[in-house]
């Protein structure tokens, strides 16, 4: 949306014009203007993200005042070889790449659904955002009502047509699934209501000038709004990926990273080693080693913009 | 969906009024006003009966406003607790099972409770069983109350244990004290039941293993964690000899080698088995369901003349108060003794009291099936000391998923044992955050 908007006049000025000249003196009023900000950041952001670091290097106790002793990297050491770093990992990568898929693409087909209603838009653009809104743990809740076994919604209608329901939240295998099935309902209106903004902005004349030229719906949509989609689309699934690697209320709320530990993703797993055993430290490392994974989430995500800007 | 500088600084405004709010309202904690606060993890019929002594508690202190929260059990609820008291926002009074109190205390989470103090209340220690007292003092200090131990005890279904001869005249069960009487038992059950003689919990669950497994090597004298939980040291011939044991069970078919929690009970209240082992709360599940059932004490299969079981405490703490005065204290000990001097609704789910005066008293000895294995809390074995110990704890979690694999016939007795003391030894070495 707003990325999108910004990142156009400035790459205009990079390559066509010479950079506008600087303007003098305003140093101090910009500095007072970013003051209140930088303030907020360094506080609530920057400052802590520093002491995390340190703390990765310390045997750093919850209830003990002080870093402890330093631990060099014992604590990342330990993370790395511990298969109770390794399955969390994979089970926040198996989420994102559980929810990602579907929350791109159903989210871009009901936009473009939505778009084309010809009475009632403000309906279908409302039903989809709504679930938005509500808090996790309302969420949660809801969906643990339509899961559970014996008299839950979901079983007792596919036990109506005759089908065999498994225990969606109890059964290993199934947990992860029910957990994306839920994050989709709950999460698609933020996606969607990005596109159906990009897709406002797909000039209209582009569409008339098609069909003048004998162009169905499908090839304007094959032609036309996908491709003048791109950049929404690079930045919806940045966000997305970034959004599901964060995954953690679900699962606190509805299985707790059960059954058997098959649903702990990786932040659950920092807050049980740091807020439950204690061990701030510990869990510092792997916050960090986890924000590596980020970093490179965001570094792909940053090359192919890249390559976006320089083609359009 | 241009942002204006408006709907920003609009958006700014109100994430910061919500931060605040989550600052300062909603936080549970002292208020002066006359509020106590308790928090507890009851649910169940535990919840039920704790709701009622709070009633009793509110009918007859009109001036208190008693707040009772009920968290979710296990590590959810000592994570709050920790957190809350950290961040100088504790509840008044709260349980605590006694094997998670030690960390507490040695976190310096916990209020400790003086000698004069707890006198001017009645709460001396002879008022108390020897045994859960004890286990809760760190350096001959006292910091939690004890309301009841819960062992591991023996469930058994009346009607299949008549028919398979295992009663004497008066209808008590007879002894199974040898690990042949035990088998023997568990094979005339099988044979009236046609499925099962007994039944444990083994999949999925995080203590059940450990419980009866624990009960057994403790009765052979073993010990799983030295020194404050920094050494592993595990007994290779005994851990190996009642993993056999156990293993022998389900391997002949006398106990189901795959079922859960939630299986379990259903497997003895439908009467597939004759026999049910689990702490003593399930006893208002049975009663519910009507079932023909009584409770003893888990059997003493190897120990001789020395009885262990498994066990664990409830126990009442004082978490650290940021402004602790004499009024507020004697508030929160006055309470715990109000409840205390409910023993009676306590004990009927199952739990064996700590307090003395009731404990002794004809009217507990009345109860059945609760005084038939009252005498298993004198053999209670806790969970050893260790930061990572306790109930629902790391240590139980990583001790059940090896007993478990034993039970279901996944691996060898003496694999499990080389399972346990690897995994063991990683959290032993690990620096003790507390």
């Amino acid at each position: 949306m707003t990325a999108s908007q910004t990142a156009l006049p400035t790459r205009q000025a990079i390559d066509d014009d010479p950079p506008p000249p600087r303007p003098r003196g305003q140093g101090l009023p910009a500095a007072g203007f970013l003051t209140p900000f930088l303030l907020l950041y360094v506080l609530f952001i920057a400052g802590p993200a520093l002491y995390g670091l340190v703390m990765s290097f310390f045997d750093t106790s919850m209830v003990k005042p002080g870093l402890s002793g330093f631990a060099g990297f014992g604590n990342y050491a330990e993370a790395l070889q511990s298969a109770d770093f390794w399955s969390p990992l994979w089970h926040t990568i198996w989420f994102t790449i559980l929810t990602t898929p579907p929350l791109i693409v159903l989210a871009l087909v009901l936009a473009l659904l939505a778009d084309r209603v010809k009475h009632g838009r403000w309906f279908f653009r409302l039903a989809f955002f709504v679930p938005y809104v509500l808090p996790s743990a309302v969420v949660a809740l809801i969906w643990m009502w339509l899961y559970t076994p014996g008299l839950g919604l979901i079983e007792t209608a596919l036990t109506k047509i005759g089908l065999t329901s498994p225990n969606w939240l109890g059964d290993p295998g199934w947990a992860m699934p029910s957990l994306a099935v839920t994050t989709l309902w709950w999460t698609l209106g933020f996606n969607f209501v990005l596109f159906l903004a990009g897709l406002q902005e797909v000039p209209r004349e582009l569409y008339e000038a098609s069909s003048m030229d004998g162009a169905g719906p499908w090839q304007q949509i094959r032609s036309i709004t996908l491709p003048m989609l791109g950049r929404t689309l690079t930045l919806v699934a940045v966000l997305q990926v970034i959004a599901s690697l964060k995954v953690f209320d679900q699962m606190y709320i509805m299985t707790s990273g059960g059954p058997n530990f098959a649903t702990r993703s990786v932040l659950q797993y920092v807050y049980d080693s740091g807020f439950t055993n204690f061990r701030i430290g510990y869990a510092s490392a792997v916050s960090m080693l986890f924000f590596l994974v980020v970093l490179a989430v965001s570094a792909v995500w940053f090359a192919i913009v890249r390559r976006q800007e320089k083609e359009v | 969906m241009a942002l204006t500088r408006r709907a920003l600084l609009g958006g700014t405004a109100a994430a910061a009024a919500l931060g605040l709010a989550g600052c300062s309202g909603l936080t549970p904690g002292r208020d002066p006003g006359g509020t106590l606060s308790f928090w507890n993890l009851f649910g169940g019929g535990d919840g039920l009966r704790l709701t009622q002594m709070l009633d009793a508690y509110r009918a007859a202190n009109r001036g208190v406003n008693l707040e009772a929260v009920t968290l979710a059990w296990g590590n959810p609820y000592y994570t709050k607790l920790s957190l809350a008291t950290l961040g100088d926002k504790p509840p008044d009074v709260a349980v605590s099972h006694l094997t998670r109190a030690k960390t507490l205390i040695s976190a310096g989470l916990l209020e400790e409770l003086k000698p004069e103090d707890l006198a001017r209340h009645g709460l001396d220690a002879a008022n108390f069983t020897a045994r859960p007292w004890e286990a809760g003092l760190v350096d001959g200090k006292a910091y939690a109350i004890p309301i009841d131990t819960h062992p591991f005890v023996m469930f058994y279904n009346t009607d299949i244990c008549q028919k398979a001869g295992l009663l004497d005249t008066a209808g008590a069960l007879l002894p199974l004290d040898t690990p042949e009487k035990f088998t023997e038992a568990m094979k005339k059950a099988k044979d009236v039941t046609k499925a099962y003689g007994g039944v444990v919990a083994i999949d999925n669950d995080v203590a059940s293993p450990w419980r009866i497994y624990q009960s057994l090597y403790s009765q052979l004298g073993g010990e799983t964690l030295a020194d404050e939980g920094t050494k592993v040291v595990i007994d290779e011939a005994r851990a190996t000899q009642a993993l056999s044991f156990l293993q022998g069970l389900t391997r002949d078919g006398l106990m189901p080698g795959s079922i859960d929690y939630q299986g379990a009970i259903a497997t003895f209240a439908n009467g597939q088995s004759g026999f049910y082992f689990q702490g003593e709360w399930e006893i208002s599940t049975f009663q519910t369901a009507k079932l023909p059932f009584s409770m003893t004490s888990f059997p003493n299969i190897f120990g001789g003349g020395k009885y262990a079981v498994q066990a664990d405490s409830h126990t009442l703490v004082i978490p650290k108060q940021p402004d602790q005065d004499q009024a507020n204290l004697d508030r929160s000990l006055a309470f715990i003794r109000f409840l205390l001097d409910q023993s009676k609704t306590w004990a009927e789910g199952g739990h064996v009291p700590a307090w003395k005066p009731f404990l002794d008293s004809p009217e507990y000895k009345a109860m059945t099936p609760q005084s038939n294995y009252a005498a298993a809390a004198d053999g209670a074995v806790y969970d050893p000391d260790g930061w990572y110990s306790g109930s629902g704890s790391n240590f139980e979690i990583v001790t059940s998923a090896a007993i478990g694999s034993v039970l279901a016939g996944r691996a060898a007795p003496a694999a499990a044992v080389a399972q346990m003391r690897s995994d063991l030894t990683s959290l032993a070495k690990t620096a003790s955050p507390v």
